[in-house]
């Protein structure tokens, strides 16, 4: 993991109507969300578009049904006409016409009143007015009217509702578009100091995770929290229209299925997060064992590690079953809640029907509006908790992006020729962290084509030095000077042209051998590349490789041997043919000859260069001009080999354990 | 066949969850009947007690139906949670069958997202399908037989909603797929772009080129941009249509229906419990179409799993193990003509390798960067078998007796030390049963970790992190030594092992580490000519092939190779060796 890559997303979801989200929650949710708002500002006409959009798209929608229950409505009378007129030619001779001009009011006054019980008081009014004289049927031309209309209604909203969907899915993903791009400036101008307390899986995970978690939350919601807020109070609009006696049915339900809901939402909770870190426990023993394969072959402890596995798994079973039994009965629960408006949206419906105090089509229009209701109200919930995630997410992006900068270059930057010149430590205080000063006090004057040594043990803090002279770090109180000018008043860039670095843990990236090479001089030509070629010794690899120069070095750079590239990047930093040098001369892992390739370049690169190496040879710290002996971060001793072994301080003994054999 | 023994003990409850599935979409399919029914002979003949009871009939059904629709979801949730738990353990246990050999098959990676991600995908799958999609083909044919008999003149409409819908959904999936796939690679590119600014930051900022880094990234940023742009907005054309297609059919059906009112061959009732019919009967096919999206992911998660189930690991018992000699009679490693090759590669890693490592003794291994020397020693644990030729363990072929009686004599410390989580005690004594807090306490002092686990303050308690991150790589490394000295091992395998320490540490453990390797057989792998050159005997490796054997001594005289590796160390070394004088090897080396 400690290359960077990220952690292996572990499953997070709990399966289908998981409730409640990951159960991530923003610190501030409030503030990041204000901040999250603000990115919306340049889209501010379009967002108010998507919200114009939204509500017509649904006032459209939600006014069909009702149109559709008129057109039954009609369709429903005008049989009820039909099924008049049949009766009253049952009781006429077969084949006899009543005359023209014959209403319903001539007709019922010769039907006995048991007959019309059958028929409400406004259908015997209908049938007053009817024409006998021919047999009625349905008024078709009415009819289409509501056809062309809900056509144009229906064509209407999902056009706004594609138009809508278009919109926020631009804004959406300009808005990612232009978090990526922050993150990506911000990751080089934050100090180097915050990477090395940190991960670099964390800030990749910025990139990936955190902003498309923010970009598809985003999306979703915003369409979403729009659409079921406006359908809500449409719907409730319309139904009391409707009729307020089936709409007080209809609520009646609500609270009863917010109460079953927030139950079960709040037990399902408790077994997911119980599920979810018996999930993390699993995970991560099944990550110990196989990474640890070998150890637990070599030492026999299949069956210790499956009994471990075992008792997780099954605590994990017990917690998960639960979990997925209540999240899944969200479903049939709702479901049947729908079903019971529906049924009393039937009866009562029926009833007031009877009574004559609506119409049929109104009930299944009704009918209609109460299935519609639910859906947007589960939606809302959902959508607050989907939010949670996407203030998490961008709380996280935010941090970063408002982590402090480098210090500000100087207003007015020294410029210093581009030659070999004097370095200067003067009394020199660093520390990593507050208050634990590593380095106390450090003094030295170095000369032009002077070699500095620094050694110590491992970890004695030997690549500080590499961070102050680069400036990586700044240091806490005194001066490195460059021809007695303070580096902090040249500019970064300047300051950094000046020193080529050779590091042990070499960089390359995904591209040419040759993009790689000139990386730090991208406009160097072939003879120089070619010069540098032959000065690093990789030209014999070069040949060897299937394209030469133009062959790809590929992501992991794993095409090429780590000997090979250390010499690659001793052939980049020769290129841009620094004053001064920082080496280091570990080589590990590389093999003996290559080993050698790398002395003889390194000691070409330090021809007439001032130049700092972490030295790990002996011909290396024996010629130098100046060793720094460094021990728990600290400068302990210098001078010149000679003095140091004179001193017969920390250096000796070094030198005696290390190099002077057992 | 692993695979249908984790689902065995969940078929009885498969077919009652059936049995629920199927009642519970009955139930549903006579809601819209019953509502009908409430129209044309409840409204239409105004018959109020007539409405009543059949309301009442419906909150029954409804009831029933959300019964079995509890129990469905309870058995959903057993069956899927307890067929990935039984298939969880059936991985796992797999897995920690496999020899070195199937690791490097799959990668330790791989193995792990098998284990886990898969299992958790596949359970996804399973309890969907369980919950929802059984029911949708009997909610298809059910809602399609009841609307046939409602209207069997309508029912084109019904068919033809859904193939609109069918074409609408394949449409869009064939376009997308290939893009999200596209989309894939570049959320890739953009984590490799970001990844090699983060781990380069160092020559970035030295060689200035912090704008080259963000162009590189908004390329990627602007291609995954657009992508997205266009993936987006194709998939959100299928809500809109959708609610369309639906609110279409309604409309056709009231229109068409009323021809049918008219001419006296429908009833009003019947229409609107038609509409209800098609569409779940649309529903149905949506979620049938959506299966279709799910499972061929589910598929690939079936196929990576059963693709570790079925694999045999290539390292078996014999039938009959033979029976070893009692410890530390010989004490001996030997190889005899040993050749191994990795499968699938050419050239074999080792060739023809012979040597005996004796007991009391020392045996030092060295050779550049990929010779083969972890190769070699990975083969006397038995974690890959030899291609031909055999290895030898007091004086019996490893292939004859039971690697677990093997394992038992050999103390192995890898090059990277792995501790696990758990406290310093159950690392330690991961080799033994029952460990004394004696033994345990005299092992880390050897180990020369004695002092620092002191210092933790809980001693032996204290805790180890998941792959002992609390410890420094030096620190690691001796409680891996420890961790071997505890198990008092006939051969020690030290692969590398002493690379983090500093020299004071390292010279006080191998002083240390004399007492008790007395009766063993001890074997270092080193890159270091300091490190083995004190060695009874060095092996030297060369490209899989043994080029030497002997001593520090005669191989500086005999030895072409071990000499070449001697003189690029030795300018760090000044040898007090004869046969080299210093001032000759610092010329050679520069």
């Amino acid at each position: 993991m400690s290359e960077g890559k990220p952690a292996p997303k572990v499953f997070k979801g709990g399966g289908p109507g998981a409730i409640g989200g990951s159960g991530e929650k923003a610190k501030d949710f409030k503030s990041t969300m204000a901040k999250l708002f603000s990115y919306l500002k340049p889209f501010k006409f379009r967002s108010i578009l998507v919200v114009i959009l939204a509500i017509a798209s649904t006032i459209f929608s939600i006014a069909s049904p009702k149109i559709l229950g008129n057109m039954t409505n009609q369709v429903f009378n005008d049989y009820i006409n039909i099924r008049a007129y049949d009766m009253v030619m049952a009781q006429l001779p077969a084949g006899a016409q009543l005359p023209a001009g014959t209403t319903g009011a001539d007709i019922i006054k010769y039907v006995p009143q048991d007959k019309l019980q059958d028929f409400s008081d406004q259908q015997i009014e209908q049938f007053k007015e009817l024409d006998f004289s021919q047999k009625p049927g349905i008024d078709f031309s009415s009819l289409l009217h509501y056809v062309y209309l809900l056509i144009v209604l229906y064509a209407f909203s999902a056009l706004f509702m594609y138009l809508q969907g278009w919109i926020v899915t631009d804004i959406t993903q300009r808005i990612t578009y232009n978090l990526r791009r922050q993150i990506s400036h911000k990751i080089n101008k934050i100090p180097l100091s915050y990477y090395d307390r940190r991960n670099f899986g964390d800030v990749l995970s910025h990139v990936t995770n955190d902003v498309d978690t923010i970009g598809q939350t985003l999306n979703q919601s915003m369409t979403q929290l729009i659409t079921a807020i406006s359908t809500i109070i449409g719907i409730f609009i319309m139904m009391i229209s409707i009729s307020w006696q089936l709409t007080s049915v209809a609520m009646l339900l609500v609270p009863f299925s917010f109460l079953c809901i927030g139950i079960i939402v709040h037990k399902s909770q408790k077994f997911f997060v119980g599920q979810q870190e018996e999930l993390g426990k699993l995970n991560g023993h099944i990550e110990e064992m196989y990474g640890g394969h070998v150890v637990v072959k070599s030492f026999n402890g299949e069956e210790k590690s499956i009994t471990t596995f075992q008792r997780i798994n099954h605590t994990l079973y017990k917690s998960a079953w639960k979990s997925q039994f209540l999240s899944g009965l969200m479903m049939p629960l709702m479901n049947f809640f729908s079903n019971l408006g529906f049924v009393g949206v039937s009866v009562v419906g029926g009833w007031l029907v009877v009574k004559n105090m609506i119409n049929v089509g109104d009930v299944q229009a009704f009918i209609q509006y109460v299935r519609q209701f639910n859906q947007p109200i589960v939606q809302a919930a959902s959508t607050t908790n989907v939010l949670q995630s996407t203030a998490a997410a961008a709380e996280r992006v935010f941090e970063f992006l408002a982590e402090p900068e480098e210090v500000l270059e100087s207003e007015n930057p020294v410029m210093i020729p581009f030659s070999d010149k004097k370095i200067a430590f003067k009394k020199v205080v660093f520390g990593y962290l507050p208050g634990v000063t590593v380095i106390k006090g450090f003094d030295a004057a170095i000369q032009p084509g002077q070699r500095i040594a620094i050694v110590g043990p491992t970890g004695a803090g030997k690549t500080t030095m590499v961070n102050l002279l680069m400036r990586f770090y700044d240091v806490n109180s005194g001066a490195i000077e460059v021809d007695d000018v303070d580096i902090r008043n040249l500019r970064r860039a300047d300051l950094r042209r000046r020193f080529g670095m050779v590091l042990q843990d070499t960089w390359l990236f995904n591209g040419t051998v040759r993009q790689n090479l000139v990386y730090g001089k991208p406009d160097a030509t072939d003879e120089e590349v070619d010069r540098v070629v032959k000065a690093a010794h990789i030209d014999h690899l070069i040949k060897t490789l299937p394209h030469g120069l133009n062959s790809e070095i590929n992501e992991e750079a794993s095409n090429i041997s780590q000997g090979e590239k250390q010499l690659l990047t001793i052939a980049r930093a020769m290129l841009t043919n620094p004053p001064t040098l920082i080496l280091d001369e570990a080589t590990s892992s590389v093999d003996t000859r290559t080993e050698l390739l790398i002395q003889q370049a390194m000691d070409k690169l330090m021809e007439g260069r001032t130049s700092f190496v972490i030295a790990h040879r002996l011909s290396t710290i024996k010629n130098a001009d100046f060793i720094l002996v460094m021990r728990g971060g600290d400068i302990v001793e210098k001078g010149s080999h000679k003095e140091l072994l004179a001193q017969n301080g920390f250096y000796a003994s070094l030198y005696n354990s290390q190099f002077a054999s057992q | 066949m692993k695979l249908f023994n984790c689902f065995k003990p969940f078929i009885v409850q498969l077919l009652v969850a059936l049995v629920l599935v199927f009642m519970q979409v009955m139930a549903d399919l006579q809601l819209p009947q019953y509502m009908a029914n409430i129209v044309d002979q409840g409204i239409v003949l105004r018959d109020n007690s007539y409405i009543l009871s059949t309301g009442f009939k419906m909150v029954l059904i409804a009831l029933f139906g959300t019964a079995c629709a509890v129990g469905v979801s309870f058995l959903a949730a057993r069956i899927a949670t307890g067929f990935s738990r039984n298939l969880r353990k059936a991985v796992f246990s797999t897995v920690e069958s496999f020899s070195l050999h199937e690791f490097d098959k799959f990668s330790t990676a791989s193995l792990i997202t098998r284990s886990t991600n898969d299992i958790q995908q596949i359970q996804m799958v399973f309890i969907l399908m369980l919950r929802i999609v059984i029911a949708a083909p009997i909610m298809g044919i059910g809602a399609t037989v009841k609307a046939y008999q409602q209207a069997p003149s309508m029912s084109w409409i019904i068919a033809l909603a859904v193939g609109v819908l069918l074409c609408l959904i394949t449409i869009i999936f064939l376009i997308a797929t290939p893009r999200f796939r596209k989309l894939q690679k570049l959320v890739d590119k953009l984590n490799l772009v970001t990844r090699q600014n983060l781990t380069g930051l160092r020559v970035i900022r030295a060689f200035n080129t912090q704008k080259v880094e963000e162009k590189k990234f908004n390329d990627v940023n602007i291609d995954l941009t657009k992508t997205n742009l266009f993936v987006n907005r194709l998939t959100v054309i299928l809500q809109p249509m959708m609610m369309l297609i639906f609110n279409v059919t309604c409309l056709a059906i009231v229109w068409i229906g009323s021809h049918y009112i008219g001419d006296g061959t429908l009833e009003v009732g019947q229409m609107m419990a038609f509409m209800q019919y098609s569409l779940q009967v649309i529903m149905a096919f949506l979620m049938i179409s959506i299966v279709f999206i799910m499972l061929p992911r589910a598929a690939v998660a079936m196929r990576r799993i059963s693709e570790v189930l079925k694999t045999v690991p290539s390292i078996k018992d014999p039938p009959q193990p033979k029976r070893m000699p009692p410890v530390f009679e010989h004490g001996q490693v030997e190889f005899k003509n040993v050749t191994y090759r990795y499968p699938g590669s050419d050239e074999p890693a080792l060739k023809d390798i012979s040597f005996v490592a004796k007991q009391g003794q020392t045996t030092a291994i060295i050779g550049g960067t990929g010779s083969g020397k972890t190769t070699l020693v990975n083969l006397i644990p038995r974690f890959y078998d030899v291609t031909s030729g055999s290895v030898l363990v007091d004086n019996v072929d490893t292939r004859e007796v039971s690697y677990r009686e093997l394992r038992e004599r050999i103390g192995y410390i890898p090059q990277k030390a792995v501790l696990f989580s758990g406290t310093i005690k159950s690392n330690i004594g991961y080799g033994v049963e029952d460990a004394s807090k004696e033994s345990v306490e005299q092992s880390l002092k050897v180990a020369q970790a004695y002092n620092f686990v002191e210092e933790l303050g809980d001693t032996l308690n204290a805790r180890v992190a998941q792959g002992g991150s609390n410890f420094s790589g030096g620190q690691k490394q001796r409680l891996a030594i420890a961790r071997a000295i505890e198990k008092a091992p006939e051969i020690f395998i030290f692969d590398d092992s002493f690379s983090a320490l500093d020299f004071k540490t390292d010279a006080a453990l191998r002083k240390a580490l004399k007492s008790v390797t007395k009766k063993s057989a001890t074997i270092i792998v080193g890159q270091r000519i300091s490190s083995v050159m004190t060695a009874e005997q060095i092996i030297v490796l060369d490209e899989g092939k043994m080029v030497g054997k002997g001593t520090h001594a005669e191989l500086l005289k005999d030895c072409q190779t071990y000499r070449e590796i001697a003189l690029s160390q030795l300018s760090e070394k000044e040898l007090k060796d004869n046969a080299v004088k210093p001032q000759q090897v610092q010329e050679a080396a520069v």
